[in-house]
C-alpha cells in the first residue's frame, strides 16, 4: 500500500489508471488513518466507512469495465459539514441541525459524484461556520494537526486539518471571510476562494450569502486546479453563479502567467502583524522577484474598515439566513418553552417555542452574529450601520479595481500569526475577529483569494501567502502561485504526525 | 350623510404559472397537505430562489395593462418576520424599487346612477406566497405548504375610493381586467384574489373634518364579505366616535378580521412585538433591468382591455354606459357573444336588447354559461337580419327566438313549420283592409260624418287587419294604407 | 452609540432568542463592544457611493416556467420536530 502521507490526488489517480492501486484500497488507507487520527483531532463529525468503501467500489467496477471515468475517479474528497449530502447528516456543526438529512445533493455534491470521485465523511466546522477556529462547533474543536494544543483556524477546521493530516487528499471547504484561507494557512496547505460566483453556492447552508463562497483544500496546486475545475461553472440552482466559461485550470497550470506584476498590499503589514510571518512573506516576494517578477507596493487605503463593514453585512444577512432554524420544519424543538419570567407570560406558545429552540439550538457566537445582524437591519439604525456598511464596500471594492489597473496579482500574508493556542481568543471575540483582517476585503470585493504555504516559523508552524487576484482570473492567480510553489517546496511538508 | 367613507384596497393576487416563483413544484389548489413542495419552496437550509421568467412578464403585462410606471431597474428585498407559514421566516418581496409604480382602475357605471371614474393604484409589486395554517386539536396547528411560493402579486390603491360599492365596483373590475389579461384566476373562494381594507371615516364637525382612526381589515373571502365588512365597519367607527370621540391621532392603525358567520369585524390581537420587517436586499436574487422594447412586446401582447371595450360599445356602438357595462363585466365571452352579433347585423341597440332580454335572462334562468347558449351568435344575427328585412316582425321574431331555445332547431324549421313570415304585399293588405271596412259599416260611417276622431277608428280597423291576417301583415304597411283610406272616407 | 440592557432584551425578542438574565449582561457588553468597533464606519464620508448590496453585478436572471418533480410528502415532513400523518405541527397560532 502506498504511502498516504506522500500522497496527492494526482498521484493516487496515475496510482489507479495504472492499475497499482484500486480505490477501495486507498479508501481503506484513509479509513485507517482516521481510526487512529481522529479521536485526537476531531476532523470528521460524520464518517460511515461502510458508504465510503461502497463508493470506492463502484469506481473500482466502472474502471475494470473499462467504462469512461470522471476525473476525479477514486479519489476520496472530505466535505464541510456545511455542504447538503442526500439522506446523509449535515449539521453545520450545530445542535440545532442535530440529525438533519437533507432531502438534496449540493451542486458541488452532484459534480463530485459526476467526477467519480468518493465522498470521504463530513468534517467538524465553526457553527454555521461563524468562527476562526473551529472551536465554535457542537463536537468540540477540531486540532491543528501541527500542533494539537492549536487552533486548525476556521470555519473550515476540519476540512483544513483533514488534507494537512493526509485524512484525505481534497476537501471541500467555504469561504465568507477568510475560513478556507485562513485554516489552509494554518494547516500548511493550500485553499482557494474562488470568485463570487464562479462555483454553486446552491446546497451550501448560507452564512452570508452575498460574501460565502466554495473552494477547495489541498497540498498542491495542481490538486486545487483539478478539484477547482470539478465544481466550478454556472449552475441554474444558483442566479448568482456566472455563465463564464471554466477555464481547464490543471492543463494551464505550468503555463507561465503572460504578466507578472506583483502589487505588496502595503496596509497588509501594519501593526499586529507577527515578524516571523512578515519574514516569510518577505521572502517569498524575493522568490518571486528572482523568478522575474516585478513586484511594487501597492495601497487598498479602505483595508482598515474591511472587519468593521464585514461585522455589519455578515451578521446582517446571517439574522436572516438563520431565522429559517425555528423548530418549525426542520431542526432542533425544545422540550420545554414554558414562560420562565413575567414577561415571557406575554408571549404566545408560539413565540417561546420558537425562542426555547433557537436558544438550546445555537452556540453563543452564532447568538452574537444574530443579535449583531438584527441591531443593524432594525428600525432607526439601518441606514447608520447596514447601508453605510454596503457603501463602504463598494469602496473596498474600487480599492482593488485600482490596484488591478496597475498589477496583476496582490500579495500579502494571510494572517496577522500563525496558528494560535486553543482558548486563546475564546473569550475575546473582537480579538478573533481580527484574525480575518487580510481575508476579509476579498470577499467584499468577490474577488478570488488564494493561500499557499510559504514558511513555518521557529517553532514549527505553517505560514501562509495569500494571492488575489480580479474577479474570474483564477487561472492567472494559480499559475502565478505556481511561480513560488515551482521555487520552493513548502508544499511537500508534513506535519510531525505520530 | 354625517360622515364619508375612505377606503384603500390591497390586493393579492396569485399568477397563473405552471410552478412556483423560485422553484419547479406546482402550484395547484386544493391538493392534500404537504405533497405540493420541494427542497426550495420548504425553504430547506442551502436552498436558493430562482426567478420565474413568466411570473415576471405576467406582472409586467399587469402593470402596464392598469397603465403603471415600469421602473427600469428593479430588486426584491427579504421582508423578516417570524410565522409558521413562512418557512425562511422572511418574505421575498420589493420593498424600496418595487417594478412598477401608479397607474389606476376605473369603477364601472351602476344602474343608479353611482360608479364611474377612476382609483390611482400606489405600486404593484411581485412577491412569493405563504404557506396555509389550519388550527387543527390538541392544542396545535398544522402547517402545509403546498401554497408557500406560488407567485403573487399585491396591487395596493390609494385611499382614493368614497362608496362601499365604488370599492366593491373596483374589485370586480380588477378581476375582471386580470381574468381577461390571463394572469390570474382571481377565484376569492380558493384564495387566488385576496383582499385587505383600510377603512375610516371623514366626519365634519363643529365646522371642520374629523378623520377616524385607520382600522385594516383582513379576511375578506368574497366580494359579498367586501361589501358587509365595509358596511359594518363604517357604521362600528361612526358609534365608536361618537363615544370615544378618537381620532387619526390619538390611536395607530388597527387591524381586525371580519367574521362572515358573525356579520362583524373583531380586533386581531395585536403582536408582541412593534412589526420591524428589517427590509434588506435579497442577495441570493439578481436584480431586473427592463428596457423600453421588452415593455412594448409585453404591450402588443394586450388585447382590449374591458374598459376599453366599453368605451368603443359606447362611442361606436352608441349603447348607453349601463348598457356597455352589463355586456362587459360579465366576461369576454358575453361582450364576445354581443361583438360578433352586432358585427353581423350592424343593429347595435337591437343586438344588446335581444342580448339582454332573452339570452342572458335565458342563460342566468338555466344557470347555463353562454358557449353552453343554445342559440350560437350567428343564429342570432340572422334572426335579427329577418327582422331588419321585414321577414319577421319583431314579436314574431322574439317567439321565433323563445323556439329556437326550448328546440334547438333551426330558424328556418321554426319560421316554416309555425308558418312564420311577414305580409308585405300591398294587394292582400288592402284586400283585407277593405274587407274590414265592409264587415265594419258603423265605423265608416262614424268616419264619414266625423262622429269619431280618426285616429280612434283607424287604431281598431289595424286590429281588424291584423287578426285576419294571423299578426303576420307589415304593421307599418298597414298602418300607411289604413291612413289613405280613411282620409278618402272621412274626406 | 450605547445598547442599553432593555434595547439588548427587544433585540432578542426580535432575533426569537430566549435570553437568561445572565446572557443579557454578556451580550450587551459584548454587543457595545462590537458595535463601538463598527462605528469606525461613520468616520468615512459615503456621499454618492453607491451601495454594493450583491456579491456579483449580474441583471436579469431566469429560470424557464417548467414544472417539475414535488418531493413525496414522507421526504418533505421527514426532519419535522413534530408532525402528524400529513402536515408539520406547531404550538396553536391564536388569532
Ligand atoms: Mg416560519
Ligand atoms: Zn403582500
Amino acid at each position: 500500500m502506498t504511502d498516504l502521507t506522500r500522497a496527492t490526488a494526482a498521484s493516487l489517480l496515475s496510482l489507479m489508471q495504472t492499475k497499482q492501486v484500486s480505490a477501495e484500497e486507498i479508501a481503506r488507507g484513509y479509513l485507517e488513518r482516521a481510526e487512529k487520527l481522529n479521536p485526537g483531532l476531531n476532523v470528521f463529525v460524520h464518517l460511515d466507512a461502510e458508504r465510503v468503501l461502497d463508493q470506492a467500489r463502484v469506481v473500482d467496477k466502472k474502471r475494470q469495465s473499462g467504462g469512461p471515468l470522471g476525473a476525479l475517479a477514486g479519489v476520496p474528497v472530505a466535505i464541510k459539514d456545511v455542504l447538503c449530502v442526500q439522506g446523509e447528516p449535515t449539521t453545520c456543526g450545530s445542535r440545532m441541525l442535530r440529525g438533519f438529512k437533507p432531502p438534496y445533493d449540493a451542486t458541488v455534491i452532484t459534480r463530485l459524484r459526476q467526477a467519480d470521485a468518493v465522498l470521504i465523511g463530513k468534517t467538524n466546522m465553526d457553527e454555521f461556520a461563524m468562527g476562526s477556529s473551529t472551536e465554535n462547533s457542537a463536537y468540540g474543536p477540531t486540532r491543528n494537526p501541527w500542533d494539537p494544543e492549536r487552533i486548525p483556524g476556521g470555519s473550515s477546521g476540519g476540512s483544513a486539518a483533514a488534507v494537512a493530516a493526509d485524512l484525505a487528499p481534497l476537501s471541500l471547504g467555504s469561504d465568507t471571510g477568510g475560513s478556507i484561507r485562513q485554516p489552509a494557512a494554518v494547516c500548511g496547505i493550500v485553499g482557494l476562494k474562488p470568485t463570487y460566483g464562479r462555483v454553486s453556492r446552491y446546497g451550501l447552508i448560507a452564512f452570508a450569502s452575498s460574501l460565502d463562497q466554495i473552494g477547495p483544500f489541498s497540498h498542491d496546486l495542481a490538486d486545487a486546479a483539478l478539484l477547482m475545475e470539478a465544481i466550478s461553472g454556472r449552475d441554474p440552482m444558483d442566479a448568482t453563479s456566472v455563465d463564464t466559461p471554466v477555464p481547464a485550470y490543471s492543463t494551464t497550470l505550468d503555463t507561465p502567467p503572460k504578466s507578472l506584476r506583483i502589487g505588496l498590499v502595503r496596509e497588509f503589514f501594519g501593526e499586529g502583524l507577527d515578524p516571523e510571518v512578515a519574514a516569510s512573506v518577505r521572502e517569498a516576494v524575493r522568490v518571486y522577484e528572482a523568478a522575474g517578477a516585478t513586484v511594487k507596493d501597492v495601497s487598498l487605503p479602505h483595508s482598515r474598515y474591511g472587519a468593521p463593514a464585514y461585522y455589519v453585512v455578515a451578521p446582517a444577512e446571517c439574522s436572516s439566513n438563520l431565522a429559517r432554524y425555528d423548530g418549525t420544519i426542520f431542526g432542533h424543538r425544545a422540550e420545554d418553552f414554558s414562560a420562565k419570567s413575567p414577561e415571557e407570560e406575554g408571549l404566545p406558545p408560539l413565540v417561546r417555542m420558537m425562542m426555547a429552540s433557537r436558544s438550546e439550538g445555537f452556540g453563543a457566537e452564532v447568538k452574537r452574529r444574530i443579535m449583531l445582524g438584527t441591531f443593524a437591519l432594525s428600525a432607526g439604525y439601518a441606514d447608520q450601520y447596514y447601508t453605510q456598511a454596503l457603501k463602504v464596500r463598494r469602496l473596498i471594492r474600487n480599492d482593488f479595481d485600482a490596484a488591478f489597473q496597475e498589477v496583476d496579482v496582490l500579495i500579502g500574508p494571510t494572517t496577522p500569526t500563525a496558528a494560535f493556542k486553543l482558548g486563546e481568543k475564546s473569550a475575546d471575540p473582537l480579538a478573533m475577529y481580527l484574525s480575518d483582517i487580510y481575508t476579509i476585503t476579498t470577499n467584499l470585493a468577490g474577488i478570488p483569494g488564494l493561500s499557499i504555504p510559504c514558511g513555518l516559523t521557529s517553532t514549527g508552524l505553517p505560514v501562509g501567502l495569500q494571492l488575489m487576484a480580479p474577479a474570474f482570473a483564477e487561472e492567472n492567480l494559480l499559475q502565478t502561485a505556481r511561480v513560488f510553489e515551482r521555487a520552493t517546496d513548502w508544499h511537500t511538508r508534513r506535519p510531525p504526525l505520530a | 350623510m354625517e360622515y364619508t367613507i375612505v377606503i384603500g384596497l390591497e390586493v393579492h393576487v396569485q399568477l397563473l404559472t405552471e410552478s412556483k416563483m423560485f422553484s419547479a413544484c406546482g402550484t395547484e389548489f386544493g391538493l392534500p397537505p404537504n405533497v405540493q413542495t420541494d427542497p426550495v419552496s420548504l425553504g430547506m437550509p442551502g436552498t436558493l430562489p430562482v426567478m420565474n421568467r413568466k411570473a415576471f412578464e405576467l406582472a409586467l403585462k399587469t402593470a402596464v395593462a392598469l397603465g403603471a410606471e415600469i421602473a427600469p431597474f428593479t430588486k426584491w428585498d427579504r421582508k423578516n418576520y417570524y410565522y409558521p407559514d413562512l418557512p425562511k421566516n422572511y418574505q421575498i418581496s420589493q420593498y424600496d424599487l418595487p417594478f412598477s409604480r401608479g397607474g389606476s382602475l376605473s369603477i364601472p357605471a351602476r344602474k343608479d346612477g353611482g360608479g364611474g371614474g377612476q382609483v390611482t393604484l400606489t405600486r404593484v409589486h411581485l412577491e412569493e406566497d405563504t404557506g396555509k395554517l389550519t388550527h387543527g386539536s390538541g392544542g396545535f396547528s398544522e402547517v402545509d405548504l403546498n401554497r408557500a411560493g406560488i407567485p403573487l402579486l399585491e396591487i395596493v390603491t390609494e385611499p382614493e375610493i368614497r362608496s362601499v360599492a365604488d370599492a366593491k365596483g373596483c374589485l370586480e373590475e380588477l378581476r375582471l381586467t386580470l381574468r381577461s389579461l390571463g394572469v390570474s384566476d382571481c377565484e376569492m373562494q380558493e384564495g387566488s384574489l385576496r383582499c385587505d381594507a383600510n377603512v375610516n371615516l371623514h366626519i365634519p364637525h363643529e365646522g371642520k373634518m374629523i378623520a377616524t382612526p385607520i382600522v385594516e381589515i383582513k379576511n375578506l373571502n368574497s366580494f359579498r364579505a367586501v361589501e358587509r365588512a365595509l358596511q359594518y365597519e363604517a357604521e362600528r367607527q361612526y358609534e365608536a366616535w361618537k363615544k370615544d370621540g378618537l381620532t387619526i391621532h390619538d390611536a395607530f392603525k388597527e387591524t381586525r378580521g371580519w367574521s362572515d358567520p358573525e356579520g362583524i369585524t373583531k380586533p386581531q390581537r395585536q403582536k408582541e412585538t412593534a412589526a420591524d420587517y428589517r427590509y434588506f436586499p435579497e442577495p441570493d436574487l439578481v436584480p431586473v433591468v427592463v428596457d423600453q422594447e421588452w415593455i412594448d412586446r409585453v404591450r402588443s401582447s394586450i388585447g382590449e382591455l374591458p374598459t376599453q371595450r366599453r368605451a368603443r360599445f359606447e362611442s361606436d356602438h352608441g349603447l348607453s354606459p349601463y348598457d356597455a357595462n352589463v355586456l362587459v363585466e360579465q366576461g369576454e365571452e358575453v361582450a364576445d357573444y354581443y361583438d360578433a352579433v352586432a358585427k353581423a347585423t350592424g343593429e347595435y341597440k337591437l343586438a344588446s336588447n335581444w342580448i339582454q332580454q332573452d339570452v342572458l335572462r335565458v342563460a342566468k334562468e338555466r344557470k347555463i354559461s353562454l358557449a353552453e347558449f343554445p342559440v350560437r351568435p350567428d343564429a342570432l344575427a340572422d334572426l335579427i337580419n329577418r327582422v331588419k328585412s321585414k321577414q319577421l316582425n319583431t314579436n314574431q321574431g322574439r317567439e321565433v327566438l323563445g323556439k329556437m331555445i326550448e328546440s334547438g332547431e333551426s330558424i328556418d324549421a321554426i319560421v316554416t313549420a309555425g308558418g312564420y313570415g311577414m305580409v308585405s304585399d300591398r294587394g292582400a293588405i288592402l284586400e283585407a283592409i277593405e274587407a274590414a271596412l265592409a264587415a265594419n259599416p258603423k265605423a265608416v260611417e262614424d268616419l264619414s260624418n266625423g262622429k269619431k276622431r280618426p285616429d280612434a277608428v283607424k287604431g281598431f280597423l289595424r286590429g281588424q287587419v291584423m287578426k285576419s291576417t294571423g299578426g303576420k301583415a307589415d304593421p307599418a304597411l298597414v298602418g300607411e294604407l289604413l291612413d289613405a283610406r280613411i282620409a278618402e272616407i272621412s274626406g | 452609540m450605547d445598547l442599553s440592557r432593555d434595547d439588548v432584551a427587544k433585540v432578542a425578542i426580535l432575533a426569537r432568542l430566549r435570553m437568561e438574565p445572565s446572557d443579557l449582561d454578556l451580550f450587551t457588553g459584548q454587543l457595545n463592544q462590537i458595535v463601538g468597533f463598527v462605528a469606525q464606519l461613520q468616520e468615512l464620508d459615503t456621499t454618492n457611493v453607491e451601495p454594493l448590496a450583491h456579491g456579483v453585478e449580474v441583471r436579469n436572471v431566469f429560470r424557464e416556467d417548467v414544472r417539475g418533480e414535488s418531493l413525496p410528502r414522507e421526504a418533505a415532513l421527514a426532519n419535522a420536530p413534530r408532525r402528524n400523518a400529513e402536515s408539520f405541527l406547531v404550538p396553536v397560532v391564536l388569532e
